[in-house]
Formats: C-alpha cells, structure tokens, sequence
C-alpha cells in the first residue's frame, strides 16, 4: 500500500504542475500549441530528451538486455547518441528557422508549401497518427505493467502473498490472467493482478492524468512537466541502480557488489555472438526515426532561438547513457544466478525492471522508484497527445474550413476530443495481447526512419518534387505494412529481412538485415526516382527554401 | 583542411568506430563490472557528445544575425 500512496501522491503532484502551468496560459492556440516560441536551451533539451526516452529506455533496455544480453547499448543508445544529435543538428534548426519564418505549427503544414501539394496531408496524416498509435501504445502498455507489478505479492506454494489487494477486490476480468506456458488453462489470480492493481485500471489511471495536465497546461505545461520527469527519471534511475546492485551483490561496499554482480553475469549475456554484425550495422538506421517524429517536430518549433538547439545537440548523447547504461547492466545482472526470475516475469520481459524495483527495493524506496519509471513513460505520451491535438486541427479541421477558420476556442475544443479518441483508440489495443515493449518500439521507430529521407530531401534536395513526396510516403507505408505482417505483427522479435548472399562472405548464406534498411532504401529509391522523372518545383518555392540556391 | 571538414570527418569516424568488430565475443569486465562491449560503447556516447560540441562551435547552421526570407505567420 506505501508503494501506492507514493504514487498517488508524484501523479497528484504533476496535476499540481498542470494547474501551476495553466495559470501561465495565454488562451491563444499559438500558445497552447508552441508555448509562444519561449522554451530556452534547458527546458527545450529537458523536453527534448524526456521526449525521446519513453518506457522503451528504462523498461524496454532493460527487458531487452535480460533477453539479449549487454549488446543492446550498442544497437540502439551509442547509435542514438550520433544520430539524435545529428537530426537535431541537420534538421532541427532547419524547421525552427522556417517554422518561425512561416509560421508552421504541424510538418504537414511544412510539407505542404514546400511541395507545393494542399493535399500531402490526406496521405502523410493518416501514415504519421497511425504510427505515433504503437509508440502511444508502449507507454500505455507499461505503465500498467509498472505499476501492477510493484504493487503485487510473490507467488509462494501456489499462492498469492503480501499483494496490495485481496483477491476479489476487483471484478474477475481485471484480476484474472492465463498462465503464458499453459494458455489453455482457465485464467486464475496467480496470472493476473496478484493481488496489485490490475494493468488495464493502472494504464487508464496514466492515461487520465497526462490528459488533464495536457489540456490544463498545453505545450508550457507539458514542456515543465517533461522538465520536472526527466530530472526525476535521472535522479531516481540512478537510485535504482544503486539499490539494485547493492542488493544483489550482497557485499559489504557498493563497489564489490557492483563487481560481485557482474561476475555472475552468463557468458552469451556479455557477448553479442548471437547477433549478426549486419543486423547490428543496420539497427543504424532506427534512431532516423527522430527526424519525422511529429511531436518532436512541435518541440523543435517551441524554441526561442537556433541557439537554443546548442544544448541539447552536445547533451543528449551524454544524458542517453546517464539512463541507459545502468538499465543494460540491470538486465543482464537479471540473467544470473543471484536472482529467481519467475516464470511470468521472465515470459514478459517488460515485468522485469518493475519485478526487481519491487523484490529488492523497501515499500517507501520501491514507491518512488517506481514514480520515476512512470516519469520517463507519462514525459512521452504528453507530447504526443498535445501533438495528436496539434496536428488534426492544424492538418485536417482548418484546411476543411477553408476562409472560415475556427477560434481559438473551437480549436482547443476539437484537439482535445480528437487526442481522447486516439488515447481511447490505444488504451483499447493494450487491452489486446501483449507484446515486448522493445519490439513494437523498433517496428514504430522503424516506420518514422523510413520517413525520414522525405524530411532530409525536403530541406536539402531542390530537386524533391510533389510526385517523388507521394511515391515516397506510399513506398515507406507499403513497405512497413507488408514486413510488419510478415513478421506476425511483432510476435516474432528476431524477425529480419534475409539476403542470400555465398557462404564465402557469410556461414549463414544469408545477411540479416533489420526490416528498416529494407524500408529506408524502398522509400528512397522511390522517392528520388519519381523526383526525376517529375516536374521540378516552381522558383517561388525554390527562393523561399533554398534562398541562395535559387536563380 | 577547415574546421567544419574536420567535425564531418569525426562524425563518419564516430560511425564506423559504432561497429566494433573487434569486441564481438569478448567478454573481459573493465573495472571488475563493466562488461567491455558495454564500456566501449559508453565511450562512444562521450565521443560523440565531443564531437557535437565541435559542431556547435565550428558548423552551426543557422547565423542568428541573418534575417529570416519571410517573416508572415499564420496563427
């Protein structure tokens, strides 16, 4: 129950920030929107990286390392620290510049004049919210996974002790759940809730909160809120890791059992011999995703000034391994023999980082350490929403207006009941069967890449044309639909796109490629080939993107 | 060379030093905890915030000073 009470009281305290927030508001769209252009270099790298590191970071490294060792840094945060920064660097300052010269809200708005297209939106829109849903869908998911877990008893001789909640206190399909080695059985409370709060009230609780200090607050609420989550995620991450690692060591210094706990770490954890060099080599191209990610879109147009960028292009290949490397090691600590992972815990690699918060951490630590998961997963799904909101008044109401455009007012109004519907829309998926919350990040991030040579032509290729735009967003979307199914809707977590190459060059006959850098090479090769073969854009364009370019 | 060659020499430098090859089934803890793969590619995250840095001093794209082309709004 401390575990709980603790928080209620971090999720009273955001509400808390919401309203702090909301008294700041200007009661303009602008405002709500892109908090007037007013966010600075600390809030906008706080905002930023809080952004950027979803439940995927802490709960998603984690689960993932306990499965495939300590080679997930490399794949995925080495390679973000280079590419993250290098988007923000190429493209970040690029789309503040324009967006504050013309006075884009939205990257359909951008895209809009640049291909000189008023219906780019029809097809961008839909691709864009349909894959910022499985990215909804991570938080959501483990958010309820977080807080069930840490507020659960351990199984002993088959039943259920110390849980937070009797069995009964909920309705029987909230409590309930089915053995995942044997789904045939009848679902039992030893399955599901385990005496903590029930994943699909816990996920509806988050969802609930980050709605209203979104609505409350709008973009300046949300970019303090992500500013006050990341510190706390920071901070209490590296609390975690330290409790963690003390009390699986088990010595008398933080230093030996930090030792003690990596000895014990299999061989295969510490090695990346089951990964393929090429799969590794291509995992490159996921962190793309940041370039088309629509909600990081809207933060970089809140920025006061290109200066701004500075901070967070130098700080965030820093700040990725301040959280992820403690994460790493705590999944790999996981594999060894000092710790009994149960069975359901080990068959959902989500459940992990919360199963060792609340195994090793007292009741009042365990509390606040798991207030500082539920940080780094409820700093994304904010942006998010306010984008959602962002993005269909901007993209899909106010062009359907025409000259009669919405008041502010209305505007709100309809960006609001536009994000409950899409929250409405995920909430419901995650009641579905469960996947790794790593995988299904990998396939949304990996849609976003495939975006991106559209974002990169966009502000330095003149030649980019409307047709090479559609040819590209088509091919990116076909592309990711027919390997996403081919790999069972992320059921299969090893899935890779395999060329057949001579066992001279490969033992396997074939390289492994991950499914992005087939997306990213379809949708270029489209995208410039149409180009070509199109008319090149007008010169008005032209001088207004490419001023020294242009005749 | 100008400083702002040097800084995109370091960035495809960074991403080829990404695929160590080298460490792939070596297993050795540094410090007596940080698995080497581990180690080697935290290295890397400080590299390349090194390298941003330098960006930020000798290739930062945008002159505050330069007036924007078009200054309309559309809010």
């Amino acid at each position: 129950m401390t575990q709980l009470l603790i928080i209620c009281g971090y999720l009273g305290l955001l509400l808390l920030l919401g309203i702090g927030a909301s008294r700041l508001f200007r009661g303009t769209s602008q405002d709500y929107m892109l908090a007037s252009h007013s966010i600075g270099p600390f809030l906008l790298l706080m905002s930023i990286f809080g952004t950027t590191m979803t439940a995927f970071a802490l709960v998603g490294s984690t689960g993932e390392s306990f499965k495939e060792g300590v080679g997930v840094y490399g794949m995925l945060a080495s390679s973000s620290g280079i590419i993250h920064s290098l988007c923000f660097f190429l493209l970040g300052v690029k789309v503040w510049k324009l967006g504050k010269a013309h006075g884009y809200r939205t990257q359909v708005q951008f895209f809009r004049d640049r291909l000189e297209s008023r219906r780019i939106g029809l097809v961008l829109f839909p691709v864009l919210v349909g894959l910022v849903i499985p990215y909804l869908l991570i938080g959501v998911m483990a958010s309820g996974t977080v807080i069930n877990k840490v507020t659960a008893g351990r199984i002993a001789e088959g039943k259920v002790v110390g849980g937070t909640f009797a069995e009964g206190t909920f309705p029987a399909f909230l409590e309930q759940g089915k053995n995942p080695k044997a789904p045939t059985d009848p679902p039992s409370f030893l399955y599901g809730s385990q005496g903590g709060v029930p994943k699909q009230l816990a996920s509806l609780a988050i969802c609930g909160i980050v709605l209203i200090y979104v609505f409350m607050g709008g973009m300046r609420g949300t970019a303090w809120a992500n500013t006050f989550q990341t510190l706390i995620f920071m901070v209490l991450g590296l609390v975690t890791f330290v409790v963690i690692a003390w009390k699986l060591g088990g010595q008398d210094s933080f230093w030996a059992s930090l030792q003690a706990a990596s000895a014990a770490i299999p061989h295969e954890k510490l090695t990346r011999l089951h990964i393929p060099p090429e799969k590794f080599l291509t995992y490159m191209f996921v962190p793309l995703s940041v370039g088309m990610f629509p909600h990081l879109f809207q933060h970089w147009l809140t920025a006061r000034s290109a200066n701004s960028f500075k901070l967070p292009v130098v700080a965030h290949p820093l700040f990725i391994a301040i959280v992820w490397v403690p994460c790493v090691l705590i999944g790999a600590w996981a594999t060894s023999d000092l710790i009994t992972i149960p069975p359901p815990v080990a068959a959902n690699p989500n459940a992990v980082l919360p199963f060792l918060v609340q195994k090793l951490a007292g009741p009042v630590l365990g509390g606040f350490l798991t207030a500082g998961i539920l940080a780094a997963i409820m700093s994304s799904l904010d942006s998010q929403f306010l984008c959602l909101g962002t993005m269909f008044t901007e993209d899909v109401v106010q062009p359907l207006q025409g000259s009669r455009r919405l008041s502010d007012q209305h505007e709100l109004l309809v960006a609001r009941a536009f994000i409950i519907a899409i929250v409405a829309v995920t909430y419901g998926l995650s009641l579905l069967e469960p996947r790794r919350v790593f995988t299904l990040g990998v396939w949304c991030f990996s849609g976003f890449s495939s975006l991106f040579p559209l974002i990169l032509a966009a502000l330095y290729w003149p030649r980019l044309t409307k047709a090479g735009a559609y040819a590209c967003v088509l091919a990116a979307a076909g592309s990711w639909l027919w390997l996403f199914s081919a790999s069972d809707f992320a059921s299969n977590p090893s899935f890779t796109v395999n060329i057949p190459v001579p066992t001279a060059i490969d033992a396997d006959g074939a390289w492994q490629l991950m499914p992005v850098a087939a997306m990213i090479v379809t949708s270029t090769a489209a995208l410039v080939v149409v180009s070509l073969l199109t008319k090149p854009p007008g010169q008005q364009t032209l001088r207004r993107f490419f001023p020294s370019r242009a005749d | 060379m100008k400083p702002a060659h040097v800084v995109w020499a370091l960035v495809a430098l960074l991403i080829v030093a990404h695929q160590d090859i080298w460490f792939w089934d070596d297993a050795r803890l540094i410090f007596g905890f940080l698995p080497i793969t581990l180690a080697y590619h935290a290295g890397i995250s400080l590299a390349a915030a090194g390298t941003w840095y330098l960006a930020t001093l000798f290739c930062w794209p945008v002159d505050e000073a330069t007036p924007s082309p078009m200054t309309e709004d559309r809010s």
